[in-house]
């Protein structure tokens, strides 16, 4: 039987049951109920890790969250997580734990040499020694300071656990179950609020599973804790959550807990996640997050077997852990006293009790005696001797002169240490709350509340068992009445014992020697020493926000729970200004580190975002489609043969669509039904173009402006009866034409009888193209004479396709003889299949968005969002004919007189070919009127669309050009890396100018 | 009556196996239905109403149901009238020519949204995986129907019963939210 | 994320069904080819972007569809008051004064 540190009885553990572990490779036992922490300690285990930057050898130091030297690897499914705090792993059967930043063991690492370079590594040596040349940066500096400092490995494959979301509402949330947050737990849920009480530990009760020298009503604090957790858990109206951190306090009482589901379990079943988000709003908020121990800020403070008092306590008293057999307990308060005698009552040697007030309490003096225990007043540590664990500790006399006098050595194998306490008021800070300077506590404690949230006991520098429970049961009956508006007074439990204690120190402690060789850390994880605070000062550094970014002290993964208050005084001192006038930082969130798969939760994946298929979406994968991403749509870019690449592909469906047809899915676009007595009038007002003498039965290209005047969306819109038209808008812009239509149909217009309905997703759109396109509808198209004369282009009319109801309109985006069916989405798989297999009967081709894109450029029609890109104007893309001139008003209109809108130099629409007709331009490349212009020349324009044309047999590209109108026929420069491209001005129209081929 | 609904106007589509079925809850496609967007001002209400067949709810988010009929509360002018699909024509017909001159607009939207019906005792936990709305009983009760947001999607929540809600999306939507609940309601199966 | 209350359905909900517009209150020119070049831009560019008491639209974009007003505090993200499209703006010193007791 190993686990030398462990107490024949007592704690929380189940000895009944072992669990086997490793820590670097090395086996141990533990029990279940343990932590990795307190079983490495049951193994005689101080040492843990090496430090951030000088890798001196660190032990564990608390019990809690806020451990800043216990941070490991574990080992789970052939992959590890990085930096978890061995104080929160809870032991499981088969645990596998590795130490961090050593090489090549934890032993003996030879990064340690930087301790004693230390000289090289003063505070800010990040601005001061890496300054030049700049080359290093990234070749020298960069990989070796990231190499030789820094935590633990990320992991290397993906994540392979799952995470879960949950949103949840409550009248009151308690966030800690110390004796504060149980008694406002219970408080609030009898009165019939519904609670959540969330705690991070494993187990509910916080400070009271360590008290052991106190009784509630009776019973043993743990005992009470039980019956308590029992009742509230027998209440429909309370969600307990364990091992739940609550991490983010946002606006309007919005909270974020992370649940660890899995961790604790050696073999989870694989359907549960691995953690939880649950996203809470509560009506009230108790904070009860409690206080915690400051270390202390001597020389060598950091040697592994030195830990916090109450630690060492919780280790004994919770888990059944001595932390050393011959002990020396350094404090500055009373509570640590506790620490030693509870030791002392399971037969463990206290070396000393190192009293740093001069007159410590008589009672407790007393008590010392009686145990036979040594009591050093007006003594504090200088310094401690041992290399991977304490040996000895160097003790100091405070003279009345205010120097230290040398007091001898004690012997011993651990040191508990006790500055005082602090409140946690980080869930406070992160509602916004503004901390007040406590001088009494010397403490900052929570101000005023600024959300609906109220602090208790420890969290607001409240201590002692007795008040704390009251102060929570008063809390949780103001919260209930807060939230529910009524409240029920419960009896509250009255205690005994757990006294709160006087007494604690801030700062760095006074010593005899060498200032200038001694390390005394303030920061233990970030390598941060008084000296360094001291040094930051000097420098220059005034406020704590800027001597915290010098030093990085209070960065580390606690946020300077432990740190801040000691580095606020040293700086206090150093600069000689009132600690008040210091400053204190933020505390923001996360309270305790979360990972980023919480954060992701299930967007991830094929659940990343939703994915938009169109009824085509199974034949075109059928087919061999490829699809592009077009927002959340897939869309099918092209329809490669086999053999084919990209470019054959499109060249071949351009020429099928000129020479015979092709079939194409338009179902993405967007849809507006616009209906109402007053359709035509708000069309009017929205669209550039005339529409209230459009005939039903009739369809117009429509631009849209915004009120600046430039060009937004555009579409074809066909009139379907007097009062109801059916607009199309591009594919992206749907969601935000359909917006801005609500917005002025609402707030400007509301007197229109007019409503808007989107119908995207009614109708699956089936766009046929080409000379053969009304031979290939022809067989299924009943209810119209499709003839040129009766059917003209921008004609629309309700049919029926092959007896399904459609909505058909004769228009062209590839200046060919053109269709566009629409049937019900249901239909839209049979109507694409029909076509498909008709198309083939004519040689025709399915063709996707790349090919759509040819073709369009080739006919010059713009692009929204592609040839536009929020700054031109209908006259800059030359599309003037647009704008109805006799319209008073249409939203952009009076945008469009605006001077700079009409004024010269503007960049304009234009074409582009290139002398070389093989050379295909780079869209968004810088065009210039100099062939080599020389650098920082202003560009005259850039390319918005380049393609080769199979039609033209060659390339073509649009552009904007300034005062491109007028260059028809000029030749300017592309500039490229290697060479300078020369181009022809051109129009934009580069095939059948003349428009002939659409009107067949 | 509202589960009466559910098993009366919304009903499971047949030809569809569940896309979930555990003990604490399932997840039914529903069958193809007729949905009509109806716009209007009060002064089209009531002739709307007794020609649909069931009078439209002012009462914000709420619901009105009837034989084989029912009007969602959408906005203050806007409400979704249910029927079954075969009666999509002549519904909209009678419609029409009940309101003749009044102003309004009433547009076919059968074929943009598919719906689930998701019900069962762990129901709301499962919804609630996704939807920040406070579905307990007294916040969300019985014939509650709101547009909100799931993860990623715009959907439409309806409660039928304390168990019971059919939840809508737009159809190239609805692989998105469907696929998520049945991932989500996993964990509800482990040991 | 913040809580808006929505003053047509009558229920709270979160930020993300809700989509912000911009301060409230700024009219289009009822005719905009009598106004000058000034208050066109005005009109189209200029925001009080008030640090404090502000008004601005909303739009219940996920839900019910509709625009209606928020006041809100832009330094603490209190709202003080919402009300439907149409309706005046509220006196918003009065109102600070109300929330700041």
């Amino acid at each position: 039987m190993s686990q030398p540190f462990r107490t024949e009885k007592g704690g929380r553990i189940d000895r009944s049951e072992q669990f086997t572990f490793t820590f670097d490779g090395e086996e141990m036992q533990g029990h279940k109920g343990d932590t990795l922490a307190s079983a490495l300690l049951a193994n005689g285990i101080h040492l843990v890790g090496r430090s951030f930057k000088y890798h001196r050898p660190r032990g564990i130091v608390t019990a809690g969250s806020e451990e800043p030297n216990a941070l490991v690897g574990i080992y789970r499914n052939g992959d590890q997580t990085p930096n978890l705090r061995a104080t929160q792993v809870e032991l499981y059967q088969g645990l596998e734990a590795i130490s961090q930043n050593r090489f090549p063991s934890l032993g003996f690492d030879v990064g340690a040499v930087n301790d004693r370079l230390s000289m090289f590594f003063p505070a800010g040596f990040y601005y001061k020694t890496f300054m030049w040349p700049k080359s290093f940066w990234d070749k020298v500096y960069e990989p070796v300071i990231r190499a030789a400092a820094g935590l633990g490995k990320p992991p290397k494959n993906p994540d392979h656990d799952s995470y879960g979301n949950l949103y949840a509402h409550c009248d009151v949330l308690v966030a800690g179950s110390g004796p504060a947050g149980l008694s406002a737990a219970l408080a609030a849920a009898e009165s019939g609020a519904k609670v959540i009480l969330c705690d991070e530990q494993s187990e509910f009760g916080g400070s009271l599973l360590t008290e052991a020298n106190a009784s509630i009503d009776g019973m043993a604090p743990s005992d009470w804790v039980a019956e308590t957790i029992a009742r509230l858990g027998a209440m429909d109206n309370v969600t307990l959550l364990p091992r739940t951190t609550a991490f983010g306090y946002f606006a309007h009482n919005y909270i974020a807990l992370a649940e660890r589901v899995t961790e604790h379990l050696a073999s989870p079943d694989p359907k549960l996640p691995r953690e939880r988000l649950w996203q809470v709003r509560a009506k009230e908020v108790v904070i009860a997050s409690g206080a915690i121990e400051r270390p202390m800020v001597f020389p060598e403070n950091d040697r592994p077997g030195i830990l916090l008092a109450e630690a060492g306590r919780t280790y004994l008293n919770r888990y059944g852990v001595k932390v050393g057999h011959k002990v020396v307990v350094a404090t500055a308060c009373d509570t640590a006293w506790q620490a030693a005698f509870d030791l002392d009552d399971h037969g463990v040697e206290i070396a000393a009790i190192i009293e740093m007030r001069e007159v410590p309490p008589e009672s407790l003096v007393a008590i010392a005696k009686a145990r036979g225990i040594r009591v050093e007043a007006g003594c504090v540590i200088t310094g401690t001797l041992g290399r991977k664990r304490i040996k000895s500790a160097l003790l100091g006399r405070l003279m009345t002169s205010g120097q230290v006098a040398s007091g001898g050595q004690v012997e011993c194998d651990a040191l508990l240490m006790s500055g005082g306490w602090t409140p946690t008021v980080s869930l406070y800070s992160q509602s916004r709350g503004k901390v007040v300077w406590d001088a009494d506590s010397g403490a900052y404690v929570p101000g005023k509340s600024v959300q609906k949230e109220r602090s208790v006991g420890g969290a607001k520098g409240l201590y002692g068992l007795q008040a704390t429970l009251e102060d929570g049961y008063a809390a949780g009956e103001e919260a209930a009445k807060a939230a529910i508006g009524t409240s029920k007074k419960v009896t509250y439990a009255a205690a005994s014992g757990g006294e709160a204690g006087e007494g604690g120190t801030l700062g760095a402690l006074p010593h005899d020697r060498n200032a200038s060789k001694v390390k005394a850390f303030v920061d233990y994880q970030n390598d941060v020493t008084a000296k360094d605070v001291k040094l930051a000062v000097r420098e220059g550094m005034q406020s704590i926000e800027h001597i915290k970014r010098y030093t990085t002290t209070g960065m580390a993964t606690d946020q300077g729970r432990l740190s801040n208050m000691n580095a606020l005084q040293i700086a206090s001192g150093a600069l000689e200004r009132p600690v008040t006038d210091v400053g204190l930082t933020t505390f923001r969130l996360p309270y305790t580190p979360t990972t980023f798969g919480l954060f992701a939760g299930v967007a991830r994946g094929d659940f990343f975002d939703p994915v938009r298929k169109t009824p085509s979406h199974d034949w075109v994968v059928d087919n061999g489609g490829v699809f592009e991403d077009v927002g959340q749509w897939k869309r099918t870019w092209y329809f490669p043969k086999s053999g084919e690449d990209m470019h054959a592909a499109v060249a071949r469906e351009c020429k099928t669509v000129r020479e015979s047809v092709g079939l194409f899915d338009a179902s993405t676009l967007g849809k507006i039904e616009v209906v109402g007595p007053d359709a035509a009038e708000f069309l009017e007002r929205m669209y550039t173009n005339p529409w209230k003498k459009l005939a039903p039965g009739r369809c117009r290209y429509g631009l849209l402006l915004n009120d600046a005047g430039f060009i937004t969306d555009d579409g074809v819109i066909g009139r379907l009866a007097d009062d109801r038209f059916h607009v199309t808008t591009t594919t992206g812009g749907a969601p935000s034409v359909f917006a801005t239509m609500e917005d002025y149909l609402q707030t400007e217009w509301p007197d229109l009888d007019v409503w808007i309905t989107s119908t995207t997703e009614q109708y699956a759109v089936a766009a046929v193209q080409g000379p053969k396109a009304r031979e290939v509808i022809a067989p299924f198209i009943e209810g119209i004479d499709l003839s040129n004369e009766a059917f003209p282009h921008m004609s629309v009319k309700e049919a029926t396709f092959c007896g399904v109801p459609c909505r058909l309109f004769r228009i062209s985006f590839t200046g060919e003889l053109g269709f566009e069916i629409n049937v019900p989405r249901r239909h839209g798989k049979m109507m694409w299949e029909t076509l498909a297999k008709e198309i083939e009967k004519h040689d025709g081709t399915s063709y996707g968005t790349e090919t759509m894109h040819v073709l369009r450029a080739e006919k010059g029609y713009i692009i929204v969002g592609q040839d536009t890109d929020g700054t031109v104007t209908p006259q800059d893309a030359g599309m003037t004919w647009a704008i109805g001139k006799k319209k008073h008003d249409f939203v952009g209109k009076r945008g469009l007189e605006r001077p700079d809108l009409v004024s010269e130099n503007r960049k304009q629409f234009v074409g582009l070919l290139t002398k070389d007709p093989k050379v295909k331009l780079e869209e968004g490349a810088q065009i210039t009127t100099a062939e080599n212009p020389a650098t920082g020349t202003p560009a005259e324009g850039h390319v918005t669309s380049s393609y080769f044309s199979p039609a033209l047999d060659r390339t073509i590209a649009l552009a904007v050009v300034k005062n491109g109108h007028a260059l028809d026929g000029k030749t300017l420069y592309v500039p490229m890396p290697d060479r300078s491209i020369s181009v022809e001005v051109t129009g934009p129209v580069f095939y059948d100018k003349e428009g002939a081929r659409i009107n067949v | 009556m509202s589960d009466v609904l559910a098993n009366d106007l919304i009903t499971p589509d047949a030809g569809v196996s569940p896309l979930l079925s555990q003990s604490d809850v399932s997840i039914l496609k529903a069958a193809p239905i007729a949905r009509l967007s109806f716009r209007a001002r009060e002064a089209a209400l009531a002739n709307a109403g007794t020609a649909f067949g069931v009078p439209l709810p002012t009462q914000p988010l709420s619901s009105e149901i009837g034989a084989k009929r029912a009007a969602l509360w959408m906005g203050p002018d806007e409400w979704t009238l249910l029927a079954p699909e075969e009666d999509l024509e002549t519904l909209f017909e009678t419609i029409e020519t009940a309101l003749g001159d009044q102003p309004h607009a009433l547009v076919d939207i059968s074929e943009r949204s598919e719906a689930i019906i998701v019900s069962g005792e762990k129901a709301v936990w499962l919804l609630n995986t996704g939807i920040f709305v406070d579905f307990s009983i007294e916040e969300f009760p019985v014939g509650t129907v709101s547009r909100t947001i799931f993860h990623k999607s715009p959907v439409m929540i309806w409660r039928t019963g304390a168990d019971t809600f059919v939840v809508e999306a737009w159809v190239s939507f609805m692989d998105y939210v469907s696929g998520l609940l049945v991932q989500s309601a996993q964990e509800l199966t482990a040991a | 994320m913040l809580l808006v209350y929505c003053p047509y359905c009558g229920v709270s909900r979160p930020e993300t069904e809700f989509s912000c517009r911009g301060e409230a209150h700024i009219a289009r020119p009822a005719d905009p080819a009598q106004t000058s070049d000034e208050d066109w831009v005005n009109f189209l560019y200029m925001r009080s972007n008030t640090k404090g008491v502000y008004v601005e639209r909303w739009r219940h974009i996920h839900g019910c569809g509709r625009f209606f007003n928020a006041v809100r505090n832009t330094v603490s993200d209190d709202f003080l008051k919402f009300y439907k499209a149409g309706e005046p703006m509220p006196d918003l010193e009065e109102l600070a004064k109300e929330a700041g007791k």
